[in-house]
């Protein structure tokens, strides 16, 4: 078990106080003038050196995507950092935790990767529903700019640095990085086609990176500690610590920081109480947040949680955000719930996910009763693939996988139930 | 986005402004922006509207943050549509807003729902007849291991089950608005029964240090 010595998230619960004061107390703020003096290029290797891999789900190297940004700027434009706090995935509820406890860990992470960056301003774009967050996140900023460390000169570093926060308004799809762009230009939040990527052309036609929470969030402890010390943790390119949400059947869900890589198992008995039941009791798990594929207790047996091992068996990390099922739940129904939420959140855009998360969520709601026919199945797991890939931004896809999961792991279930219902029917033909 | 806002004939202000104190706020957000780039405060400003206007964005109000802001008034409109948190007809008192997504379902959203539908008398989208509650379904909150959980306005009560449900909504019914967070005692996201990690730290001065 990761040592508490070796937490970056110290205030995790909220027990101590997360106000300025507090958050120096534990470290916070100290030394940033020296890391900001270290300069930019210096800045870029200690991430590069961590391996830190982005912690909003698609885990891309945070050290070569602040690399992406340009160096000077011929034509004046300047260049923008965007910090996506627009928390939706279901299951995940990692980065309301920094935002309502550990509010100055990421307005601290802000001002360096800015610096990494060349960036001269930043905005944090928080989900609408997120009030309190937003609200301690903004006292945080203004009790920072209030003691000099942010605006002109923050720091006392020579650097000039402004901070913005701004809140959405309830829509998923504003977690895809383009599409929470055109939200913060004031559009409805339908993703932009990519070429051209956001380090070229992103907010306001500037040169813009769009950061999760959580990445943001632990860059000033790996600038304090070393690169060095972050890739100690883990297996190779998959390294560092990591806030894991787990929700469903277990006997303590909770929000925890620990090493990647910890074996599935262990997280859920050592930090969850175990499964409701036991672990013999498991069904499935979806271990990275609803938009990857669920995996069996066969697999979740001896899995480890990090962005390869999962890979590996067809599901990913994600977000980190492990929905635990037990041998009590309808898995097509849980699993049809995921495609309603798909429909509800597609921007509508694209045809494949507008019109096939729509038709994909009636086909679920019928199999929930067996209302169907087998070949049915095969004709569903056909659309998934119809969309997977055919549309500008990855809802689509993220709505084709949980379907394909439980095609691939429960289709025995899914035949059952239609036998059932069938037979119910035929009984009732016979009986009238 | 769909199912959100049904076209239903909803009786419209014929004018809508500003209190002075939520202009000056108003201002206060579009000087955020680059020059210019003022529709970006879109957003914040139809939240203040809704605030300002019993939860709820009528036509003219959008039409006066679109002189504001200098946009026409559709692309207001477009944005008031899309956005799920834009109330676009009259709620009751109390909004809420049960989670249904799979970690909340996984732990018996359905069963909060049907408590609130049971006890107020009224379906999905509906509000009671006293004008007090209006009760919606809505996708994940971003609450999961506090599942399953209710938001009222801008607070989240979380960890509910049947009897906590009805608890609250008795208190509500009274005019009595319950501390928000969990209503089972909880220290936030932690395992119940207490935090299992960050027990050995010690912070100096730290009046909170466990």
């Amino acid at each position: 078990m990761l040592r508490d010595e070796d937490r970056i998230f110290t205030n995790l619960y909220g027990i101590h106080d997360w106000h300025l004061a507090g958050a120096q107390k534990r470290g916070d703020w100290s030394g940033t003038k020296d890391l900001i003096l270290k300069g930019r290029d210096w800045l870029v290797e200690e991430m590069k050196t961590s391996n830190l891999r982005g912690r909003g789900g698609a885990g891309f190297p945070t050290g070569m995507k602040w690399s992406f940004m340009p160096k000077a700027s011929p034509d004046g434009r300047p260049s923008y950092l965007v910090v996506n706090a627009d928390e939706s995935e279901p299951g995940t509820c990692k980065d309301r935790d920094i935002l309502r406890h550990d509010p100055h860990k990421l307005v601290e992470g802000c001002l360096l990767a800015s610096v990494a960056m060349g960036a001269s301003a930043c905005y944090i774009y928080i989900r609408g529903e997120f009030y309190n967050e937003a609200s301690n996140l903004q006292v945080a900023i203004d009790e920072a700019y209030a003691a000099g460390l942010l605006g002109k000169n923050a720091c006392g570093s020579g650097y000039d640095f402004e901070l913005y926060l701004h809140r959405g308004a309830g829509a998923y799809i504003c977690g895809e990085e383009t599409a929470l762009l055109e939200s913060l230009e004031g559009r409805k939040g339908q993703p932009r086609l990519k070429p051209p990527f956001p380090a070229q052309c992103g907010l306001y036609g500037c040169p813009t990176t769009v950061n999760n929470v959580e990445t943001i969030a632990v860059v000033p402890t790996i600038l304090r500690r070393g690169g060095a010390w972050f890739a100690g943790f883990g297996r190779p390119k998959n390294n560092g610590t990591k806030l894991f949400c787990i929700s469903g059947h277990v006997n303590k869900p909770c929000t925890v920081e620990e090493e990647m890589g910890i074996p599935l198992k262990e997280l859920i008995e050592k930090h969850c109480g175990g499964v409701r039941g036991g672990w013999d009791n498991l069904l499935a798990v979806i271990p990275g947040g609803s938009s990857v594929r669920m995996i069996p207790k066969s697999i979740c047996d001896t899995v480890l949680m990090d962005f390869d091992a999962l890979r590996e068996v067809k599901s990913g990390l994600g977000t980190a955000a492990v929905i635990v099922m037990d041998k009590s739940t309808d898995i097509i129904a849980a699993i049809a719930r995921l495609a309603h939420f798909y429909k509800h959140e597609s921007c509508g855009q694209c045809t494949p996910c507008r019109e096939g998360t729509g038709w994909m969520w009636r086909v679920m709601e019928r199999l929930v009763k067996g209302n169907a026919s087998v070949e049915e199945i095969d004709m569903l797991l056909d659309v998934t693939y119809e969309i997977e890939g055919h549309t500008i931004c990855a809802l689509g896809d993220a709505a084709a996988w949980p379907i394909q999961g439980l095609i691939a792991h429960f289709r025995p279930v899914l035949e059952e139930r239609i036998k059932t219902y069938r037979a119910a029917a035929v009984a009732r033909s016979h009986a009238a | 986005m769909s199912g959100e806002h049904d076209d239903v004939v909803v009786e419209q202000p014929k004018s809508f402004e500003f209190t002075a104190e939520n202009l000056e706020r108003a201002k206060a957000i579009i000087a955020k922006y680059p020059a210019g780039r003022q529709a970006s405060a879109v957003l914040p400003l139809l939240y203040i509207a809704q605030k300002q206007h019993q939860n709820w964005v009528p036509r003219a109000a959008m039409d006066y943050i679109g002189g504001l802001l200098d946009m026409a008034p559709i692309r207001v409109y477009e944005v008031a549509t899309f956005y799920t948190m834009f109330n676009l007809k009259p709620v009751g008192t109390y909004f809420l807003q049960v989670c249904r997504t799979t970690s909340c379902w996984l732990r018996g959203s359905d069963e909060v729902t049907e408590t609130c539908k049971r006890k107020l008398g009224i379906d999905l989208g509906g509000t009671t007849p006293d004008g007090k509650f209006t009760l919606v379904e809505v996708e994940c909150l971003g609450a999961c291991v506090n599942a399953p959980v209710l938001q009222l306005h801008d607070d989240l009560y979380e960890d509910l089950n049947v009897e906590l449900t009805e608890k609250l909504l008795d208190s509500l019914a009274k005019g009595i608005v319950p501390p928000k967070g969990s209503m089972i005692d909880r220290q936030t996201s932690a395992p119940v029964g207490g935090p299992e990690t960050l027990t050995t730290l010690r912070f100096d001065g730290d009046g909170n240090a466990a």
